[in-house]
């Protein structure tokens, strides 16, 4: 018996109607993902894995199938209860950036700490300990107009560590950096994997998806496993297509 | 997320647009300081008027006979029977009419009141030199008169007036007396009159009878009482014929003063209030663009976990926090103002709590109705659709 996995989703749809069409985002998807691995989902525009990244995000809900998320069957969850899901069990990072101008560093860290209920005191350090984690503990006054773009995304980074939730999606983390700054957020990526975060991680840029542990690939809201490092035996899918 | 979190939040986000949020709340404060400043010399202006009544003695009645003709007038000795009671300390009969006064090249109009001796006490004045009207001078239809001290400045300038004569409407009096300064009242200036015996004055005006009679009560509680009584005498004198006769309560003047500027309190008030009203939307139309502009913040809060009740409260507590603030800066801008008008143009203002108190809470208030609007349409914002909104 195999350990229960921190994402299962099973035959899950979405579709949405645009312009009078109904369009099959996601089409009868099956996947799993284990505690600690590192999974690249890639696909090119257009191909749904927005659409899939927003439910495993938990910010939209799927049209039918079902979706447990670290035990807890999330698909059919009142909006407030998904807002709690979000701020305790996801950490997202998007790509671009998406911090609060007006906030500092250690503010925008914090202010998922402030939805949950954190008191104050707790708050700061963990903050600084999420800054210090990424290599930012000497700039937590900074805005982040003060803050180069990998520095902005090493901040969002630790915004989405700071709860420490079970699982970081990151939304083509990359996207919005120079080749170089992307090589070291990447290279901080890993090593967060290294050290037991569940990484997700959305691209359409094979290069990135490479450096996953497990590559799964998205074409018109279907999905098939690809391999990265390391190929997950078909078994462990119910209906990878 | 607890509440001073919020007003934190709030306070930052305001400090982050100063000149909008002072352009938002102006509405609000102009608002308030008007409300503060109308409402305060209203009752500033009351409260003088009122003082003023009061000081006149709230034990006085005026018995106001219009009803003219040989039946239907009284002379001064009926007006005395009518006004001779216990509970009556004094009474003057008044026959008064409006003439020009002349001494030599000196000349001024000034109302002539022909009355008894009891005038002086009932208007509580003060003889500054010389005597007053007596029974006598009434008896034997004298030419004498009492001065105001103004018309006693007007007519003879510095020197002494009693002795010497003047002629109202052409015919030659001699000053008995002088009264003291009494300053301006309701009715005009006490200072500016000329007293005569009231035979004599129906004989100058050629108009016989008593116009007014002034009563002075002995002990206020007894006002009423005396009304009754009075009006009961008089319906007798005019067999009943009630429009001949008003007996005239000065409680009821200031009565009916205070219900006048009551009402234009309210009227001041809801000017204000309407104002506040106007300002209220206008925190409405920013808090509205702000929620727009700010879409991808709220995106991005509920992304990583603000409830739909999070992001209510948050924008709801801006829009409190702003109108509250406006209060403020309203009251402040109220009070300064009204010590202004009240030194410069020397009105009294009043400041009354109350009115400060409603005048805050009703900004408060407005910023917790306009707000909510907004606050719902932030709080009901998809967080993909505002996430990805430029």
């Amino acid at each position: 018996m195999e350990a229960k996995p921190l994402i299962q989703i099973e035959t899950l749809s979405k579709q949405y109607k645009m312009g009078g069409e109904i369009v099959h985002a996601l089409d009868d998807i099956s996947l799993r993902i284990n505690y600690g691995d590192f999974v690249a989902i890639i696909g090119p525009s257009g191909s749904g894995k927005s659409t899939l990244m927003n439910v495993i995000g938990c910010l939209d809900a799927p049209t039918a199938g079902k979706y447990w998320l670290d035990g807890e069957e999330v698909s059919r969850l009142r909006e407030s209860k998904l807002a709690e899901i979000r701020n305790r069990k996801i950490g997202f990072i998007f790509q671009g950036f998406n911090l609060l101008n007006k906030l500092s560093a250690l503010e925008n860290v914090e202010l998922p700490l402030i939805y949950r209920g954190v008191p104050a005191k707790q708050r700061k350090e963990q903050a600084i300990e999420a800054l210090t984690k990424v290599g930012l503990g000497e700039r937590v006054k900074h805005k982040p107009s003060e803050l180069s773009g990998g520095q902005q995304q090493r901040v969002a980074i630790a915004r989405a560590l700071a709860g420490n939730p079970p699982i970081l999606l990151a939304d083509e983390p990359t996207g919005a950096l120079d080749t170089r700054t992307g090589a070291e957020v990447m290279e901080l990526m890993k090593e967060l994997n290294r050290q037991g975060h569940t990484i997700v991680l959305i691209t359409h840029d094979t290069a990135i998806s490479k450096q996953a542990k497990r590559v799964v690939r998205i074409q018109d809201g279907q999905i098939s496993e690809e391999g990265g490092e390391r190929r997950e035996p078909q078994s462990s899918l119910q209906n990878g297509g | 997320m607890n509440l001073s979190q919020a007003f934190k939040m709030a306070g930052k986000s305001i400090l982050a647009n100063k000149m909008r949020s002072l352009l938002t709340m102006l509405g609000i404060i102009i608002g308030v300081a008007a409300v503060i400043a109308l409402v305060g010399v209203g009752q500033g202006t009351t409260k003088q008027v009122t003082d003023q009544v009061e000081s006149l003695g709230t034990n006085l009645l005026t018995v106001n006979i219009t009803g003219r003709g040989s039946k239907t007038t009284v002379d001064y000795k009926e007006a005395e029977e009518i006004t001779n009671k216990d509970d009556i300390a004094f009474a003057a009969p008044i026959n008064q009419q409006n003439a020009s006064v002349k001494n030599g090249s000196e000349s001024t109009s000034v109302s002539v009141v022909g009355t008894t001796a009891d005038y002086l006490d009932v208007k509580e004045y003060e003889l500054a030199q010389g005597r007053f009207v007596a029974q006598i001078d009434l008896d034997y239809y004298q030419r004498i008169a009492v001065l105001g001290a103004t018309t006693a400045t007007d007519l003879f300038g510095t020197t002494n007036a009693v002795g010497q004569s003047f002629l109202i409407n052409g015919v030659r009096y001699k000053v008995v007396g002088v009264l003291a300064s009494k300053g301006s009242s309701l009715t005009g200036s006490n200072d500016e009159v000329v007293v005569i015996p009231i035979t004599t004055s129906e004989r100058l005006f050629k108009s016989k009878g008593v116009k007014t009679i002034n009563v002075q009560v002995a002990d206020a509680d007894k006002m009423d009482q005396v009304v009754t009584e009075l009006e009961t005498e008089l319906s007798k004198k005019f067999r009943g014929d009630t429009n001949s006769y008003r007996v005239f309560n000065q409680q009821d003047l200031l009565d009916s003063f205070s219900s006048i500027s009551d009402t234009l309190s309210l009227a001041l008030g809801g000017v204000a209030a309407i104002s506040l009203l106007v300002g209220g939307i206008g925190i409405m139309n920013i808090m509205l663009v702000s929620v727009t502009e700010r879409t991808r913040e709220i995106g991005i809060r509920k992304a990583i976990g603000a409830k739909k009740k999070d992001i209510m409260i948050q924008f709801l507590i801006e829009s409190i926090a702003l109108s509250g603030l406006g209060g403020l800066l309203g009251i402040a801008i109220g009070i300064g103002t009204s010590q202004i008008l009240s030194h410069a143009m020397k009105i009294t203002v009043v400041l009354s709590i109350p009115v400060i108190g409603l005048a805050f809470g009703f900004s408060v208030f407005i910023g917790v109705v306009f707000g909510l609007f907004p606050a719902n349409k932030a709080s009901n914002l998809r967080p993909i659709e505002a996430l990805r909104f430029e």
